[in-house]
């Protein structure tokens, strides 16, 4: 999405040299992570709903053929028009098409990140066509014009007293702002009026519920049903493997989804929406339509990444991985961050632009433990340097490194005479027991003392006192 | 008497070989019978992470013919115990023969700490350390291995030896295996949260059971002037704390 922007190696430093960015992740996803503990805590059958919730969601990837057609029958049924686009560019292009349609002016949207993910944003302003954020993290970032950085709070990169800033800079009637309610008041007032003039609104789903063609969503903000409610047009798009069977499966998920990411019990506004409005009914948009976007999601199903698509979305692997917790999502330089967008964003975005993601992963498997479908998300970036490796993508420093390591590591003799070396030198460089600097191993020393060797290798030692005691 | 081999781990090997030693004495306090098997050299990890999964085979079929004459392996690293005891099976998925020895070889291998205390039932009765330490989890041997309770149940048994506990003692170092010299920036911004959260315990002593975390907290305490010093679990438990700490010369 991003091909333009520096290498992976310098949007971490510039993540690193921010003196804001590890305050503002820590006070959201440190939060989200007590929370999502205590939650847990409190939920006696939490594993047995994981492993549902991993078996609803690997039974809709594995039959997605089956429920797509039941989702667009019963969807069909209730006055929704379905548009099916293969490719990103299929799917905007559908979405621009209906705003042309609709002579809409202005469009309100509600976060969702299969719209960032499609680059829904810059195809609407290059048809012309006035985007109004409803998410008020999402009007956040477009005042700035940054990308979303974490998948559930997508301003999370910026600290409350950047955005005071960010507001009084752009807002017409800023007022004082002297806390973080007024914060939000003075976006009210920015927004609000917006809200109720647009012609169309775009939402993502939570959900698609394929018994009965509804779209959920969840919110905590209401801007979803702001979205979808005022307009004449409202305009689904979502991915393809966002299938549940039923409404039940819907609510097993929920539990698990907002618990996850948020640690709260239920959001605060959980919506089904079916439909345009019905004879009879008081609100509701005129025409309603949902765009299912594939955008490389079957090729990922025939690719070894079918446990991907169970995802649900809920960011808690980003609030529980070190190497997000410290270079925050712009880094990572997809749609997608952290462990969920490692595995991701290669998919998406081909694997030559994006190899440093799986690389850039201690294997700690934090992720993994917290993923509320039980995604292997480290055998899934395994994957990833394994393809990698095949596709003759990994640098040819690293290779020849390797080479060299496995003709000695597989001649125990000369692995003993290299390494009992390799110690010997090592030590030259000791002082008082560490090593400062030595060549080949920079990247250790500039930010840590090596520990010297403590004497001879131990397979020297112990032969010596084999020999010894004979 | 229970034949078990050590895998000595290519670090303990090279960088402190005492913990090979701590190793071999907890073992034969265990009622053990210890062999080295002169065939080792590595796990295989460096070539398994990296992505070389044809290169991590070879390494692996040589680790499996080396040890699997023995009742049971055991190695002083939870990521090397759980190379050959999780990912072995894993690698060999695709051929039969090799899959049935690396399974065979996987169901008796052990991290040490927790095959002293749950295969040999063992524990120390007259260490004694006067101090206080912190511990700190590493994930391989924690998540891959479930390796928590064991290391505390041991040093629960050192006289004199008082756990303050570490804040985050289940969040990754940022050591990696060869992460920490790939992605040295990130590595570091994570140990330097790491070693602020040791320092903060007051203890003396760092231990854990995992030589390259190990290593890594330890460097990173050196630079910042910490007071904290660093051991493996195994030499605390086979009374060689007496000693240099990790990086004091002798």
């Amino acid at each position: 999405m991003r091909a333009n922007q520096p290498n992976f190696a310098a949007r971490v430093d510039a993540a690193l040299a921010s003196p804001t960015l590890k305050t503002a992740i820590d006070r959201t996803t440190g939060t989200a992570e007590r929370n999502r503990a205590r939650a847990v805590a409190a939920w006696p059958d939490f594993q047995a709903a994981r492993d549902l919730g991993r078996d609803i969601r690997a039974h809709v990837v594995n039959n997605i053929d089956h429920y797509l057609v039941e989702f667009e029958r019963n969807a069909l049924a209730t006055g929704a028009k379905v548009h099916w686009a293969s490719t990103s560019e299929d799917a905007c292009r559908i979405v621009v098409e209906i705003c042309r349609a609709a002579e809409a002016k202005s469009v309100t949207r509600s976060k969702s990140m299969l719209g960032e993910e499609i680059g829904l944003p810059h195809a609407l302003e290059a048809a012309g066509i006035t985007r109004v954020e409803t998410d008020l993290a999402e009007h956040i970032i477009q005042l700035a014009g940054d990308p979303p950085s974490h998948i559930v709070w997508p301003a999370l990169h910026k600290t409350r007293e950047q955005v005071k800033e960010l507001f009084a800079a752009s807002h017409r009637d800023p007022g004082a702002m002297e806390d973080v309610e007024s914060m939000v008041q003075a976006a009210r007032r920015e927004l609000r009026a917006k809200f109720m003039a647009a012609d169309v609104g775009i939402s993502g789903a939570n959900f698609l519920v394929a018994d009965t063609g509804a779209v959920c969503t969840v919110t905590n903000e209401g801007n979803a049903e702001l979205t979808t409610t005022p307009p004449r047009v409202h305009i689904v798009t979502a991915g393809i493997e966002k299938l549940v069977p039923s409404t039940t499966h819907a609510m097993a998920l929920l539990r698990l989804l907002v618990r996850s990411a948020t640690g709260a019990e239920l959001t605060q506004y959980t919506t089904f929406h079916t439909g345009p409005k019905q004879p009879g009914d008081l609100d509701g948009p005129d025409e309603f339509h949902i765009v299912l976007v594939d955008n490389g999601r079957t090729n990922m199903l025939a690719d070894g990444l079918a446990e991907m698509l169970r995802c649900i979305r809920c960011g808690a692997c980003l609030n529980h991985c070190v190497v997000y917790r410290n270079i925050g999502g712009h880094a990572y330089g997809g749609t997608y961050p952290g462990p969920m967008g490692s595995v991701l964003t290669p998919a998406l975005d081909g694997l030559p632009a994006a190899r440093d993601l799986a690389h850039a992963c201690t294997l700690n498997g934090s992720c993994q433990e917290v993923c509320p479908v039980r995604i292997p998300l480290p055998t899934l970036l395994r994957g990833w340097r394994d393809r990698s490796w095949r596709e003759g993508l990994e640098p040819s420093s690293v290779r020849t490194a390797l080479g060299l390591w496995k003709f000695v590591a597989t001649r125990p003799w000369l692995y003993r005479l290299a390494t009992a070396a390799a110690v010997r030198g090592m030590r030259l460089f000791a002082k008082r027991g560490w090593i400062e600097a030595m060549p080949l191993a920079g990247g250790w020393t500039r930010h840590r003392g090596l520990p010297a060797p403590s004497g001879g290798t131990f397979m020297q030692q112990y032969q010596a006192q084999k020999r010894k005691a004979r | 008497m229970t034949r078990v081999a050590l895998f000595v781990t290519c670090l303990v090997d090279a960088m402190r070989p005492q913990i090979g030693f701590a190793a071999i004495s907890l073992l034969e306090q265990a009622g053990c019978t210890v062999a080295v098997p002169d065939a080792q050299t590595c796990c295989s990890q460096p070539a398994l992470n990296a992505g070389d999964a044809d290169g991590a085979r070879t390494i692996a079929r040589q680790v499996i013919a080396a040890f699997e004459g023995f009742d049971f392996v055991v190695a002083p690293s939870g990521s090397c115990a759980a190379t050959i005891k999780v990912h072995f099976p894993e690698m060999f998925e695709a051929d039969a023969k090799w899959h049935a020895r690396a399974t065979a070889l996987a169901a008796k291998t052990f991290e040490l700490l927790s095959f002293l205390t749950d295969v040999c039932r063992w524990l120390p009765h007259d260490a004694r350390l006067p101090g206080s330490f912190t511990y700190h989890d590493s994930c391989s041997g924690l998540r891959e291995l479930g390796v928590m309770a064991q290391p505390r149940k041991l040093l629960a048994q050192v006289g004199g030896l008082e756990l303050r506990p570490l804040d985050g003692n289940t969040v990754c170092c940022g050591f990696g295996g060869t992460f920490c010299v790939k992605y040295p920036a990130i590595s570091n911004a994570i140990v330097e949260e790491k070693a602020r959260a040791i320092t903060a315990t007051g203890a003396d002593l760092l231990l854990g059971g995992d030589l390259g975390c190990l290593m890594n907290m330890a460097g990173k305490l050196h630079r910042t002037g910490s007071p904290v010093r660093t051991f493996h679990a195994a030499e605390v438990l086979a009374g060689m704390a007496d000693g240099p700490a990790i990086g004091e010369s002798v």
